[in-house]
């Protein structure tokens, strides 16, 4: 294995379809119109010398190394900024040309330390190359001269370290955080021979607006900017392509390693998800895999509060399903169940389900997305017959309009916030509804034509008064309604949204948004061209998730925003593979592929091809395990990869769920919050320690490559695979490509999908058959999966989940950028530097009434439970909302939330608690308690006491 | 909410969001809901419950439960 190479053109691909035929240094060459000569040479086999161009970023001409010659015209033009024109003649290596790119160099260098041999990007520096490409042999230029050599670094920021005597104020980081980040934290300071890249006003980076994303560092040409990794352990030598493991835009990377050591993790450029871009999260933060708390043994114990016993595989695998059969023997085969990872691949939670329901013999297996985006699965499948996002993300460059719904890309999906960004600054317009004034609201040269901060819970009466707007004031697009959609049902909804009683008018007290700016977003939505809906988990996680889910695609339908680029119903998935878990059969009442358990023809083909005839009744929801074990009914659960007891609402009632099992089964990284009631605990492998797929929130299936040895011995697949040889359930693997491969035998839209195919295309949208042979990028294009679109009346029911005078606030809850669901691997890496502690933003009117300090500590109380947590006065939330984060497990913030979930789905709503808020001298009994607990929980036999 | 009170709960939420519908679609509806998506044991339970406490439940559970599936002898 050898390090990936990437191509540098040296500025973007041009997009026109016209061609135009030109000649450099000969040699013939033709390219798409409005491409640079700089791009064009590079695609001849020529490379000109350049400092200040790189693909990733438009054309700046200001390096002056790749100057070119071309016939008929006068002096020496960047080729970088200098277009292509039919029957140019460009000479790119003339004696003037290199007498001119010496004279540059050497100014450069005059400037620059010589230390290359002890630098960090030594072999990897472009400074270097260039000095070697244009022959430069000499300095003349003496060094009694003023320069920059002694200016400090700034080690700020945790990740990379900024060398300012490095630095050849090429502008490219500061271009890189404005094109493509859009973050607009960087600048060029002062000028002349004053000009500096500055970080906001001149400050340290890790205190400027810097969001760490690493595109500066991508970008820089020289050591500058530069991985603390690469400082640390020296260049890596080989590399292989996979797929990050944190939020559902699935970027791509180049795991960069030397030996087994993980060096670094470096955007592909290539990467159809992320075309080059990354954030804080999949660049940098994957140091939680060599942690010292991984647990790298198995452990088993009798009662949780006795400490851990490590034993070997073989022990805690027979001991595992030794439990397993005797409680089923002893309360019913229906007894257990398990949950499978969206943390995990593809393959591994294939595995989970077919262990549930052809080794435990019942359908009691669920999935993460029962807490996030259950309610999109419904919603979806009901009116359009898929339950997955219609787009791909390339998308967004075709959209003229962008609303988005109860999502906060900028902190939960920021890849794609950055090239949603980047369409907003070329014109497209911007809706967002939101009871918080999240980033994207208003950032750096982005502003939403439509801030709608509805109160929390209104999500479908807003949308019933925007579908109002658009049905009465003659803004439906009829023909696509009647060429594509249910006539019949689309008058019902019709008829039912021109009621008055869902004008915006008459639903404005109920949702706190003026009906001037419904009315104004509905038609700007309507008629603004391409409009895109995009959404979280603000829309799913109420009582009536699902029913917004169906409103949000009432809404794309009656607009005819559907069936090709640019348009389209978008939920932005939170965690890597939950799409894939969904899609793997992860649901207790779905087989994979989304077809029912009831269904005999789809059962028939899982009962020949696993031998055992399955259950066809659907089995438990996470909730309703929870439920059947406090009630006693429910005695033992296998949960791969997910921490139920800190993500999952009403964290008393988990507890007390998880305490009347008899056997608990986690298989983590980490001794997570869960643990602290397992009775055994199979260390899991990280996304470098084994192959398999991912799937990400555009359906994209992405290869995960195995970088280094599985730490624990085994991958997540291979712990499942002898669990289920224990339990007499057959599981013939030695590869997850043979996992797949029936996956793909059994699954329609997965028919296509196999590791060749993927390792030969990159990635692959399902569906991928026969039909599609290379993937499905936009869905319904012509017709929807179920035939004609589905309109459903969405009757706005107010959650019972009320303010009252004893609990006066509504809590509604969310993520940061730097960290990452229930924080287990985020908050062991140097993330927490940004996000420390979760903390409760108040209003300032709210704050200011109770006695509330910024920074003081204050009590969350709800009819759930309380904790403690500090303020942040700020009026990014409305009077009478607070909000908080849930990454910390010192916080609890579950401990509040309560068990009101979604009608259809049981989603829980967390995104609605009425709550009261006081001054509080620190942290609750019960979190001490807790704490405690989870200290003692944590001893491991033989380890000394601390 | 107690156990039996949050499936109560359950059911008339299922119900309310098909409130829209003529009562017996309404009540079909509610019915084909809770067979596709209710675990056998929750079935039992709610057959008890609205045997046992009547009053719990809305109309249209009551329309919905002659069309929901009974289920099969516990394992």
């Amino acid at each position: 294995m050898t390090l990936i190479q990437e191509t540098d053109f040296g500025t973007p691909a041009a997009a026109a379809e016209r061609t135009v035929a030109l000649e450099i240094d000969g040699i013939p060459v033709t390219v798409p119109e409005g491409t640079s000569v700089m791009r064009a040479a590079m695609a001849a086999g020529i490379a000109v010398p350049k400092l200040c161009a790189t693909d990733s970023l438009e054309a700046f001409g200001s390096c002056r190394l790749c100057l070119v010659e071309i016939e008929g015209r006068n002096g020496t033009p960047a080729s970088c900024t200098t277009p292509v024109a039919p029957g140019l003649k460009v000479a790119t290596q003339t004696p003037r040309l290199k007498q001119l790119r010496r004279g540059v160099m050497e100014l450069y260098i005059s400037d620059h330390p010589l230390d290359c041999l002890t630098c960090a990007a030594n072999g990897d520096c472009e400074l270097q190359d260039m000095a070697g490409a244009v022959g430069l042999r000499e300095v003349r230029y003496g060094s009694d001269g003023a320069d920059h050599l002694h200016q400090p670094k700034d080690e700020s920021n945790p990740y990379f370290t900024f060398d300012p005597a490095k630095c050849i104020v090429c502008s490219r980081c500061v271009r890189a955080c404005e094109e493509v980040q859009g973050t607009f934290a960087l600048t060029i300071g002062q000028r002349g021979f004053e000009s500096h890249v500055s970080a906001g006003m001149d400050e340290a980076f890790l205190d400027s607006e810097c969001v760490s994303c690493g595109a500066c560092v991508q970008a820089c040409p020289t050591a500058t900017l530069i991985e603390k990794t690469v400082i640390e352990t020296g260049q890596p030598e080989h590399s292989a392509v996979t797929t990050c493991a944190y939020c559902g835009v699935g970027c791509t990377f180049k795991a960069e390693m030397r030996g087994s050591e993980l060096v670094r993790m470096v955007p592909h450029k290539d990467g159809k998800a992320n075309r080059g871009h990354s954030c804080v999260k999949g660049r940098f933060a994957w140091g939680y895999a060599s942690h010292p708390d991984r647990i790298l043994n198995p452990m088993i114990r009798a009662a949780i509060d006795e400490p851990w016993q490590e034993v070997s595989w073989d022990q805690a695998i027979a001991h595992t399903a030794a439990e397993f059969r005797r409680i089923q023997a002893k309360y019913g085969r229906g007894a257990i169940g398990g949950i499978t990872s969206s943390r995990c691949t593809n393959e591994e939670t294939y595995l989970v389900q077919k262990l549930v329901r052809a080794g435990f013999g019942n359908n009691n297996v669920d999935t993460c997305a029962r807490v996030c985006h259950s309610p999109t699965g419904y919603g979806l499948k009901t009116t359009f017959g898929t339950s997955a996002g219609t787009q791909d993300f390339d998308s967004v460059e075709h959209t003229d309009v962008a609303m988005i719904i109860g999502a906060n890309p900028t902190d939960g999906h920021p890849v794609f916030a950055s090239r949603l960004k980047k369409r907003l600054r070329a014109g497209a317009r911007l809706i967002v509804i939101d009871p918080r004034r999240t980033d994207i609201v208003r950032s750096p040269h982005v502003e939403a034509a439509f801030h709608l901060a509805l109160r929390p819970g209104t999500n479908v009466a807003v949308l019933n008064a925007l579908a109002h707007v658009i049905v009465t004031e003659g803004l439906v697009n009829e023909s696509f309604v009647r060429e594509r959609c249910d006539w019949d049902a689309f008058q019902d909804w019709a008829a039912f949204v021109a009621r008055p009683d869902n004008s915006p008018e008459a639903l404005e007290a109920a949702t706190g948004v003026a009906a001037a700016d419904i009315r104004g977003a509905a038609r700007l939505y309507a008629t603004g061209g391409n409009s895109a809906i995009y959404y979280g988990l603000g829309v799913t996680e109420h009582s009536q998730g699902s029913t917004t889910v169906m409103a949000i695609a009432n809404l794309a339908m009656a607009t005819g925003n559907l069936g090709r680029p640019g348009v389209g119903v978008n939920p932005l998935r939170g965690q890597n593979n939950v799409q894939g878990a969904c899609d793997m059969g992860s649901f207790p009442h779905e087989l994979p592929g989304y077809r029912h358990i009831s269904d005999d023809a789809t059962r028939q083909l899982f009962d020949e091809l696993w031998g055992v005839a399955l259950d066809p009744e659907p089995g438990l929801r996470i909730p309703n395990m929870l439920d059947a074990a406090v009630e006693g009914s429910f005695k033992g659960i296998y949960i791969q990869g997910e921490d139920i007891l800190q993500s999952d609402p009403d964290t008393h009632h988990v507890a007390a769920g998880l305490a009347a099992m008899e056997c608990v089964v986690v298989q983590d990284l980490f001794l997570n919050e869960t643990a602290n009631y397992a009775h055994v605990f199979l260390p899991g492998s990280t996304f470098l320690e084994k192959d398999g797929t991912f799937t990400n929130a555009e359906r994209r299936i992405s290869r995960v490559r195995k970088m280094m040895p599985s730490r624990s011995g085994l991958a997540d697949w291979e712990i499942t695979v002898a669990l289920a040889r224990a339990l007499d359930c057959p599981m013939p693997y030695d590869h997850p490509a043979q996992i797949m491969d029936e996956i793909a035998r059994v699954t329609p839209t997965f028919a296509g999908v196999s590791f060749a195919r993927l390792d030969a295309l990159g990635s692959i949208q399902w569906p991928c058959n026969q039909a599609a042979p290379d993937g499905t990028p936009v869905m319904h294009i012509g017709g929807f999966t179920r035939g004609r679109g589905l309109f459903v009346v969405t009757d706005y029911v107010a959650t019972d989940e009320r303010s009252t005078s004893r609990f006066p606030l509504l809590l509604t809850t969310g993520r940061i950028l730097s960290q990452y669901n229930v924080g287990a691997q985020t908050r062991r890496t140097a993330n927490v530097a940004w996000h420390p502690e979760d903390v409760l933003e108040i209003h300032p009117h709210d704050a200011e009434v109770r006695g509330i300090r910024d920074g003081g500590w204050v009590k969350l109380a709800s009819r759930a439970g309380a904790t403690s947590l500090r303020a942040r006065i700020t009026d990014r939330v409305a009077p009478g909302v607070v909000y908080t984060t849930f990454h910390h497990p010192d916080t609890q913030a579950n401990v509040v939330t309560t068990d009101y979930s979604d009608w259809a789905t049981n989603c829980p709503e967390y995104k609605v608690t009425a709550v009261q808020v006081s001054p509080s001298n620190g942290p609750t009994a019960w979190q001490a308690d807790y704490r405690a607990q989870a200290r003692m929980s944590r001893r491991v036999a033989g380890e000394a006491a601390e | 909410m107690t156990a039996a009170d949050k499936l109560a709960y359950m059911a008339n939420q299922i119900a309310r969001a098909f409130a829209t519908l003529p009562p017996d679609q309404a009540a079909a509806k509610t019915a084909e809901h809770i067979n596709n998506f209710w675990e056998p044991r929750m079935r039992r339970q709610l057959f008890s419950l609205v045997a046992e406490a009547p009053d719990k439940f809305a109309a249209t559970v009551h329309a919905a439960v002659p069309a929901i599936r009974p289920p099969p002898q516990a394992a």
